[in-house]
């Protein structure tokens, strides 16, 4: 239990998507100009974090890893289909945002609204495939860790692109030289916040 | 049957040259930002990330553009995607067996390309509408620009990071401070942020030269 807090933790705030590895940048600038849109993506990407990195960890560990096929009888013992892991990753984030728009349409019609292009989106999102991805490198024991990553990663992008909107949103009361305004002080911003989440760095937990 | 146009018409090269300039596609149309800043810490790295975004958006420009017409709305953005992964596989594998050591260095950067916004930025807005022969010119001016940025930023961050270029150290060695000098390396340059204030600042110099640019 001790072991699932730590993982939590670190993947919100030490190895945090966006400040530490700059990862789904494309959307977090583009839709984070209103806390409105940017709470509605964040929690969308959440969930779907959440369901994509548990089951790409159970197609890494039986079917592509080096020996995962081994259930299937010992002859398949040394198959190595890593190669696949992209293209498979890919189309389970695919079919899962597909899967995901569906379900939200029909039981909380409001909230696809609201959404709107949104959703589809998410399957481009770079934070979605690199969750997939860091997953596959840390080679996590168990399906329960992988869950708890899925869930840390997406809170993590969540806070990342609650906390630039909100400061985009007051910016915009603020006199920032032509040149800067909007992209160029969002990347400059984003950066300073970077540095600061350096300082998570050196925490032991 | 339109007239046929010549492989390198004006209308051809500046597909070519608008996105080095003011149709870049990190400055200016905010795509392809997240590998821009990961990669940028040596210039080597940046050089073959450059190489592999332009020869897959180039190509996945053509292959999507030859398919236009016969690819289903529904399925439209999993036809991309998988032409997408497999072209990034490819290099992948490419990638693995000649320069190891830089593919080491790139780990699941490679793979993001295939979520790289630039590529299914062009594939939706140029390639779709468009004949293959552009669509392939402007994968590769798409790529030449964001390549730009990403030698620029690696450049400016190697050199005054770690005082070298391309592995090779340029700043004497009897200039640090620890072997009696004035020198010391800007240890804040090797940090993942700078990349993002240093893009900062580039777009700040392109709005000033090209004040159509600003938004308000």
């Amino acid at each position: 239990m001790e072991n699932y807090l730590n993982l939590f933790i670190r993947s919100v705030f030490l190895e945090n998507m966006v400040f530490a590895y700059f990862i789904g940048m494309c959307s977090y600038l583009a839709v984070s100009k209103s806390v409105k849109t940017a709470t509605g993506l964040g929690i969308a990407v959440v969930f779907v974090q959440t369901i994509t990195v548990p089951v790409n960890y159970l197609l890494e560990n039986y079917l592509l890893k080096e020996g995962a096929l081994k259930w299937l009888g010992e002859g398949y013992a040394d198959i190595d289909l890593s190669f696949l892991s992209f293209i498979m990753f890919i189309a389970v984030i695919a079919a899962m945002v597909q899967l995901v728009e569906m379900i939200v349409e029909k039981f909380a019609p409001a909230l696809y609204i609201s959404l709107g292009i949104f959703l589809p989106l998410i399957a481009v999102n770079c934070a979605i495939l690199a969750g997939s991805l860091f997953m596959q490198q840390k080679e996590f024991i168990n399906i329960g860790e992988a869950t708890v990553y899925g869930v840390g990663s997406g809170t993590g992008w969540f806070m990342a692109i609650i906390s630039i909107a909100a400061i985009r949103e007051k910016l915009r009361y603020s006199n920032v030289p032509a040149p800067l305004r909007g992209l160029g002080i969002s990347f400059i911003i984003t950066g300073l916040m970077g540095l600061a989440f350096m300082g998570f760095m050196g925490i032991k937990l | 049957m339109s007239e046929k146009e010549s492989l390198f018409s004006k209308r051809n090269i500046k597909l070519l040259t608008n996105p080095l300039s003011i149709a870049n596609p990190i400055t200016v149309l905010v795509l392809g930002i997240c590998s821009a800043l990961a990669v940028t810490a040596q210039l080597k790295p940046a050089v073959v990330m450059s190489l592999s975004v332009t020869i897959v958006t180039a190509f996945s420009n053509l292959i999507i553009s030859l398919l236009r017409n016969t690819i289903p709305n529904r399925i439209r953005i999993i036809v991309q995607l998988v032409v997408v992964a497999a072209l990034v596989i490819l290099v992948d594998q490419v990638l693995k067996a000649f320069v190891y050591d830089v593919s080491k260095q790139l780990s699941v950067f490679v793979g993001l390309i295939i979520t790289n916004c630039i590529l299914m930025g062009r594939l939706e807005a140029f390639a779709l509408g468009n004949k293959p022969w552009p669509s392939f010119l402007d994968g590769i001016g798409n790529g030449a620009g964001y390549g730009l940025i990403l030698i620029t930023i690696a450049f400016i961050r190697e050199l005054f990071g770690s005082g070298s270029l391309w592995g090779y150290k340029l700043i004497p060695e009897s200039w640090y401070i620890a072997n009696g000098g004035w020198y010391s390396n800007n240890g804040m340059m090797i940090l993942p942020p700078m990349a993002l204030i240093i893009v900062g600042v580039i777009i700040w110099i392109q709005r000033s030269k090209k004040p159509e640019l600003i938004e308000d």
